[in-house]
C-alpha cells in the first residue's frame, strides 16, 4: 500500500482525517476548549450569584448606591467609575485585535506597539479594580447592624444618606483593639468601630430630623424609610453593632453576601486579568526579541488574544449582573 | 499520498528514536503508551485501597460493634480493641466514594484507556501535546498522593460523604475530618480537576486533527467516539465542580457564607448569615450527574468494540450508537436535580427534572438492544474480555432499570437515600464501569503489555466477580425498600431493621469473597507482565489500527508511514474475504462496496 495510490474514499471530506478539519492548529483549539471550561467555572459563580440574590431579591443593596466614587473627585457619581474601567477594558480587547491583525501581516513594530497598549489598558484596569476595592472595604457612610443581620442606615428629612460622623459624637472608648502583639494571637479581634452603640443611639436622639432606612426595598423600587419612632424603637431593640465598610463578615450596604459575591467574582476576575497581563507581558517580550519573527508566526499572539478576548467577555458579564441589574 | 507528509507536520517530531534514559522512558514519559500504563498502575493501586475500604465497612455494618483483628492492624487508634470507631466509618465510606468515582473510575478508566486507545486507533504518533499529556499524569499522581495523605491526618480523612455537602465540609470545627482532613480532600480534588482538564483537552484535540488519512468521523472505533464525548462532558462540567469547590474554600477559610446560614454551635450562634447549602446541592451535581456518564461512556465504548470483535459481526446500528452517546452527553446536563427531590425543590421542578431523567432511558435503552443485536445469531468468542463485556450489559440493565424508579420524583422520594439507591448505582454505574475496564484490561493488555493474560484464571476471576457482585447489590434493593438508610453506622439500635442482619451478612460474605477473589485477577496481571505468553500482531484478529502497529512500543507507533484507512472499523465476517475480518488499512477491492452503515 505504500507503493500504489489508493483512494480512502474521505479525501474530499472536511472530516475525512489527514487534515484539521477546523482549520486551527491544536494549540489553538486546546486555548478554544480551555476557554470553554473557563467560561463554565465563570458561570457557576454567577448563577450561585443569581440564586442567591433572588433569595434576597427584596433585600439586595441597590448598586447605584454602592458604587459611586472616583478617584481624586468628591461627590456621588454613580457606575461613572466602573464605566471608565469597563471602557479601558474593551479599548485593550481592541488593541489586541490589532496586534493579532499585525501579527498576520507579520508586522513586529506594529505587534509590539498594540501588545504594549494592551498591557497598560491591562495594568489600568487591575489597578482600578484594586481602587475600588479600597473604596468598597474603607465605607460610606458607616451603619448599624442589627440582631438578625439586617441594616440599619441614615437618611436626613429629604431622604439623602448622611454619615455616622456627621451626627454622632465619639466619646471616650475604654477597651482599646486587642492585636496580636498584645495578647495571644487567637484573641486577635477585627477593628473596633470608631463609634459604640450607645453614642450612636445619643447622636440619633438629638437630631429630631434623622430617620432610618432599612434593607427592604420597596414597590417604588427604593429602601424602605421609618418614620422617627420606628427609627428610635428599631435602633434601641434591634441595634447590636456599628459596620463600617464592608468585609467578608459585615457590609454596610446590605447583606454580607452582597460583599462576598463582589470579592468574590470580581476577585476570580480580577485575578484573570492579572494572569492574562502577566503571559501578555511575557509574549511582548517574546515579539520584542523576535522568537515568533524567526518562528515564522505570530499564532502565540493570537492565543493569548483569545484568552484576553475572553477575560473581557467575562467582565461584561460581570459587569452587568452586578453593576446594571 | 504525497501530501502525506505536511498534513502531519507531527510525524516528524515522533518519527525518529531519541536515545531515552530510564527516567524519561518509565517516569517522566511523554509517550502516550507509558503515561496510559502509568494511569493503569495508579489507578489500581487507588482501586485496591478504595476496595479494602468497603470491606471494612461492610464488615462493621455486617457485625457491627463486634472486635475484628482486621480492623485493629489497619485503622490503629480509630479501632479501640478492634471495635470500629463512628468517626473512621463515616471518613471510609467517604474515601471509598471518592476513590472509586473519581480516580480508580475516572482518571484510571478514562485516563488509561483515552490515552492507550486514542493515538493508536486515529493512526496517530502521539497525542497533539506529550507535554501537556505528562502534566496531567503527574498531576493526578499529586492528587492521588495528597487523598491518601489525608488518611493519616490526625483527626481523620474528610467524613462527609464523597458528595462533601456543606455545613459538615463548610466548618472545619463540625467534626474530625471537616478539619485537615477536608482541606486535603479539596486541594486533591482542585489539583485532580486540573489534571482531568489537560487530559480532556489533548484527548479532544487530537481526535480532531490527528486522525489519520480517510479516517473520517464515522469511520472511528466507537471507543474513540465514548472517549472524545468523554473528554467534552468533563471540560463541560468539572470546571462547575472546580466553583463549588472555590466558593466552598472561601467559607471554610476566609468567613464567607456562600453555603452556610444561621449556625448554631453549643448554644453560640456563628455569624454565617444568608447562604444556602442547597446551592452546593446544585453546583455539585451539575458536575455530579454528568461525572457518572464520564465514568460509563468509556466503559459503553471499550465494550462495544470488545463485543463487535468477539462476535466477528459488524457492531449493530454503528450511527445509532453515536447518536445516543451524543444524546446522553447532552441530557446528562440537565438532569442534575434528580439527585435532589428530597431538598425542598419545587415539586414542578422536580416533574420537569424526572422528564429529563426519563428521557436518558431512550439513548440507553438504544445501545443495550444494539448490543444484544450485535451478539445476537454471531460467532461468539467467549473469552474473559468478552464475559465482562456481557457482564457490563447485565449490570447496566439490571441497574439502568432501578434508574427508571428512582428518576421519578414521586417514587425517589420514598427510597432516597436507601440502599436501594445504593444498588441502583453501584451495579449501573460502579459495577458496569469496572466490568468495561476489567473487558479492556483484558482485551487490550497483549497491546499494553506484549503479552497475553492467562484465559483460566480470567475465567475464574470474571465468574466470582460476576455472582459475588450480584451476591452484593441486588439484596440491597430490598433492605433499600425496607428502608435502611446509607451511610448509617449501625442499625443494630433500630429494631425495625432487626430482620436486615441477615441480609447484611450475606451481602458482607459475598462482598469478602469477591473482594479477595481480585487477587486472582491482580496476580493475573502482575505476574503475566514478566511471564505471560508472548502475543502475536493481532491475537484477537480485529479491524482497528493499534493491532497494525508493532508488538514492541515505539516511540511515535509505527515504523515508517502511519496506515491509511480505507473503510469503517467493524468490517467482521464481510462476504468475499476469507478471513473473518478485515483491518481498517486494506483498501477496497476493484467494485467492493464500502458497508453502509
Amino acid at each position: 500500500m505504500d507503493t500504489t495510490v489508493v483512494n480512502t474514499g474521505a479525501e474530499e471530506k472536511t472530516w475525512g482525517g489527514g487534515n484539521k478539519p477546523l482549520n486551527a492548529s491544536y494549540g489553538k483549539m486546546m486555548m478554544w476548549f480551555f476557554i470553554v471550561s473557563d467560561a463554565l467555572t465563570f458561570s457557576g459563580f454567577l448563577a450561585a450569584y443569581g440564586f442567591s440574590r433572588f433569595k434576597f431579591i427584596d433585600y439586595w443593596p441597590i448598586a447605584d448606591e454602592v458604587f459611586t466614587h472616583v478617584p481624586f473627585v468628591h461627590g456621588n457619581y454613580p457606575m461613572i467609575y466602573v464605566a471608565f474601567m469597563t471602557f479601558i477594558l474593551i479599548m485593550s480587547s481592541v488593541t489586541m485585535v490589532l496586534a493579532v491583525d499585525a501579527g498576520h501581516h507579520m508586522n513586529k513594530a506594529k505587534v509590539t506597539l498594540y501588545m504594549f497598549l494592551t498591557i497598560i489598558g491591562g495594568l489600568i484596569f487591575v489597578g482600578s479594580q484594586a481602587w475600588e476595592w479600597a473604596t468598597f472595604i474603607k465605607g460610606d457612610f458607616g451603619a448599624v447592624e442589627t440582631r438578625g443581620g439586617n441594616i440599619l442606615q441614615f437618611v436626613d428629612a429629604e431622604g439623602k444618606r448622611v454619615a455616622l460622623s456627621d451626627f454622632v459624637v465619639a466619646g471616650e472608648h475604654e477597651r482599646v483593639e486587642h492585636e496580636s502583639k498584645n495578647g495571644l494571637w487567637f484573641v486577635d479581634e477585627g477593628t473596633l468601630p470608631t463609634y459604640t452603640m450607645q453614642e450612636v443611639i445619643t447622636g440619633f436622639e438629638s437630631h429630631p430630623d434623622l430617620a432610618i432606612r432599612t434593607q427592604t426595598i420597596n414597590e417604588q423600587g427604593h429602601k424602605t424609610v421609618l418614620s422617627r419612632e420606628e427609627s428610635i424603637k428599631q435602633l434601641k431593640a434591634n441595634g447590636i453593632g456599628i459596620v463600617e465598610g464592608a468585609n467578608l463578615r459585615h457590609n454596610e450596604y446590605g447583606t454580607p453576601l452582597f460583599a462576598d459575591f463582589f470579592f468574590f467574582i470580581t476577585g476570580f476576575h480580577g485575578f484573570h486579568v492579572f494572569s492574562g497581563v502577566v503571559i501578555n507581558i511575557i509574549i511582548f517580550f517574546n515579539v520584542i526579541l523576535g522568537t515568533y519573527e524567526r518562528r515564522g508566526s505570530y499564532e502565540m499572539v493570537e492565543k493569548v488574544g483569545l484568552y484576553w478576548h475572553f477575560v473581557d467577555l467575562v467582565w461584561v458579564f460581570v459587569f452587568t449582573f452586578f453593576y446594571l441589574v | 499520498m504525497s501530501t502525506h507528509a505536511d498534513t502531519h507536520a507531527h510525524d516528524d517530531d515522533h518519527g525518529h528514536h531519541h536515545k531515552e534514559t530510564f527516567v524519561t522512558k518509565y517516569i517522566f514519559s511523554q509517550d502516550h503508551k507509558m503515561i496510559a500504563k502509568q494511569y493503569l498502575i495508579t489507578g489500581t493501586i487507588m482501586g485496591v485501597i478504595g476496595v479494602i475500604m468497603s470491606l471494612m465497612f461492610r464488615m462493621q455494618i455486617a457485625w457491627p460493634e463486634e472486635p475484628n483483628v482486621i480492623f485493629e492492624a489497619l485503622l490503629g487508634k480509630w479501632a479501640p480493641d478492634g471495635v470500629m470507631d463512628a468517626d473512621i466509618y463515616l471518613a471510609l465510606v467517604t474515601i471509598h466514594g471518592t476513590i472509586m468515582v473519581f480516580f480508580v473510575l475516572t482518571a484510571g478508566l478514562s485516563g488509561t484507556f483515552s490515552n492507550l486507545l486514542i493515538p493508536l486507533q486515529i493512526g496517530a504518533r502521539d497525542m497533539a501535546s506529550g507535554f501537556l499529556n505528562m502534566v496531567s499524569y503527574w498531576l493526578f499522581f499529586l492528587s492521588s498522593v495528597i487523598m491518601v495523605i489525608s488518611l493519616f491526618v490526625e483527626a481523620g480523612p474528610a467524613a462527609a460523604g464523597w458528595t462533601i455537602y456543606p455545613p459538615l465540609s463548610a466548618l472545619p470545627m463540625a467534626q474530625g475530618g471537616s478539619g485537615m482532613g477536608m482541606t486535603l480532600w479539596l486541594v486533591s480534588m482542585a489539583i485532580f480537576i486540573a489534571s482531568s482538564l489537560l487530559g480532556s483537552l489533548n484527548y479532544i484535540v487530537t481526535v480532531i486533527n490527528l486522525r489519520t488519512k480517510g479516517m473520517s468521523m464515522t469511520r472511528l472505533p466507537l471507543t474513540i467516539w465514548a472517549f472524545f464525548i468523554t473528554a467534552v462532558i468533563g471540560v463541560i462540567s468539572f470546571p462547575v465542580l472546580l466553583s463549588a469547590a472555590l466558593l466552598l474554600i472561601m467559607d471554610r477559610s476566609f468567613g464567607t457564607s456562600f453555603f452556610l446560614s444561621d449556625i448554631f454551635i453549643q448554644g453560640e450562634v456563628l455569624h454565617y448569615q444568608g447562604g444556602s447549602p442547597v446551592l452546593f446541592e446544585h453546583l455539585f451535581w451539575f458536575l455530579g450527574h454528568p461525572e457518572v456518564y464520564i465514568v460509563i461512556l468509556p466503559a459503553m465504548g471499550l465494550v462495544s468494540e470488545i463485543m463487535a470483535s468477539n462476535s466477528r459481526k459488524p457492531i449493530f446500528g454503528y450511527r445509532a450508537m453515536i447518536a445516543s452517546i451524543l444524546a446522553i452527553a447532552f441530557l446528562s446536563t440537565i438532569v442534575w436535580g434528580h439527585h435532589m427531590f428530597i431538598s425542598g425543590m419545587n415539586p414542578f421542578l422536580g416533574s420537569v427534572f424526572t422528564f429529563t431523567t426519563l428521557l436518558i432511558a431512550i439513548p440507553s435503552a438504544v445501545k443495550a438492544f444494539n448490543w444484544i443485536t450485535t451478539i445476537w445469531k454471531g460467532n461468539l468468542q467467549l473469552n474473559p474480555a468478552m464475559l465482562f463485556s456481557i457482564g457490563f450489559v447485565s449490570t447496566f440493565i439490571t441497574g439502568g432499570l432501578t434508574g427508571i424508579i428512582l428518576g421519578d420524583s414521586a417514587l425517589d422520594i420514598n427510597v432516597h437515600d436507601t440502599y436501594f439507591v445504593i444498588a441502583h448505582f453501584h451495579l449501573v454505574m460502579g459495577i458496569s464501569a469496572l466490568y468495561g475496564m476489567f473487558a479492556g484490561i483484558y482485551h487490550w493488555y497483549p497491546k499494553m503489555f506484549g503479552r497475553m493474560l492467562n484465559k483460566n484464571l480470567g475465567y475464574l476471576h470474571f465468574w466470582v466477580t460476576a455472582v459475588c457482585a450480584y451476591g452484593v447489590f441486588f439484596p440491597m434493593h430490598f433492605i433499600g425498600m425496607a428502608g435502611l438508610p446509607r451511610r448509617y453506622y449501625t442499625n443494630s439500635n433500630f429494631p425495625l431493621f432487626d430482620d436486615l442482619a441477615n441480609v447484611n451478612v450475606i451481602i458482607t460474605i459475598f462482598a469478602l469473597v469477591g473482594g479477595v477473589f481480585q487477587l486472582v485477577y491482580l496476580y493475573n496481571f502482575f505476574s503475566s507482565m514478566f511471564f505471560g505468553k508472548k502475543t502475536v500482531q493481532n491475537p484477537w484478529k480485529s479491524t482497528t489500527l493499534e493491532w497494525t502497529a508493532p508488538v514492541k512500543h515505539i516511540h511515535g507507533n509505527w515504523e515508517g508511514e502511519i496506515p491509511h484507512v480505507y473503510r469503517w472499523s467493524y468490517d467482521y465476517s464481510k462476504p468475499g474475504y476469507e478471513e473473518d475480518f478485515v483491518p481498517q488499512n486494506v483498501p477496497l477491492r476493484e467494485g467492493e462496496e464500502e458497508l453502509q452503515h
